[in-house]
């Protein structure tokens, strides 16, 4: 049975390339039964979804200093 | 929350001000080169892509609103100066500097057990909604610590990928690596990543 270290990897490498359907059954069956790599596979797009804000030119925040 | 939207110019007085005020410049500068330089590993070439960029953009800083419609412009501009540089100077990471993988390897097993499983003190955990902490100004500054805690390979190569939005391809062109080399370096800039996210922000103050 996959381990967490393989999971999070192809948790990790979903973000580069499509997986095979056994990767993804595999991984499947691993999430549903392990609490923390559930979680770190919602946090690896948020991960990506902060970088994109952040690159986006951190706007939120001089907002707030062009509204002073 | 309202944006200012860059393509929706608005000249004002104001206009004008932006490019006399010395502090809103230096910041802007500041935060230019800190990510240009985690970017090409290199002072002259980062402050070079930097100049071209900040140059561009002030030449036109009449057409935007304020300076949070400059900034975002000003950092477009530099992320295509930045990709620029990067096409062009292929084998940018000198293969000494990939070396230090053996003193990342360690970062496994602090992680995971010898089997592979989390260690019990780090499992990551819920986030609830982390959408949130988008909106907060405290956060962004954790996020930049964070990122600048990553060791300089991993934060070049996540940084290519998530922020200036090179395919995995052309990342392992540019830095002559394989694609599993790749695929190791963002596993672990990830994970890094998201431990200390979890650990100075998402669960600040509630594991001591």
């Amino acid at each position: 049975m996959m381990n967490c270290q393989q999971a999070t990897r192809l948790l990790s490498e979903s973000q580069e390339r499509a997986l095979s359907l056994s990767e993804k059954v595999s991984l499947k069956v691993h999430v549903m039964m392990c609490s923390g790599c559930k979680n770190f596979s919602l946090q690896i797009p948020f991960l990506s979804q902060a970088m994109k804000a952040y690159a986006r030119g951190l706007d939120e925040a001089v907002e707030d200093d062009v509204k002073k | 929350m309202t944006r200012v939207v860059p393509d929706t110019p608005q000249p004002e007085a104001s206009d004008i001000s932006v490019l006399s005020d010395t502090a809103f410049l230096t910041d802007l500068r500041r935060q230019m080169v800190k990510f240009a330089t985690l970017q090409l590993s290199n002072g002259q070439h980062a402050e070079d892509a930097v100049q071209e960029a900040l140059m561009g953009a002030l030449k036109n800083a009449k057409s935007f609103g304020g300076r949070a419609a400059l900034k975002t412009w000003v950092f477009a501009i530099l992320k295509n100066k930045i990709a620029d540089v990067l096409r062009q100077k292929q084998r940018m990471v000198e293969a000494s500097s990939l070396l230090h993988e053996d003193e990342e390897a360690e970062d496994f097993s602090e992680l995971f057990d010898h089997k592979g499983f989390w260690q019990s003190d780090e499992k990551p955990a819920t986030w609830g909604n982390p959408q949130n902490a988008l909106h907060q100004n405290q956060f962004w500054k954790v996020f930049e610590l964070c990122l600048e805690a990553l060791p300089g390979n991993q934060a070049r190569v996540f940084m290519m990928k998530e922020f200036v939005e090179l395919d995995s391809g052309e990342i392992c062109n540019t830095v002559g690596i394989t694609t599993s080399n790749l695929n190791v370096m963002l596993h672990r800039s990830r994970l890094r990543l998201r431990e200390c996210l979890e650990n100075t922000w998402f669960l600040k103050g509630e594991r001591a």
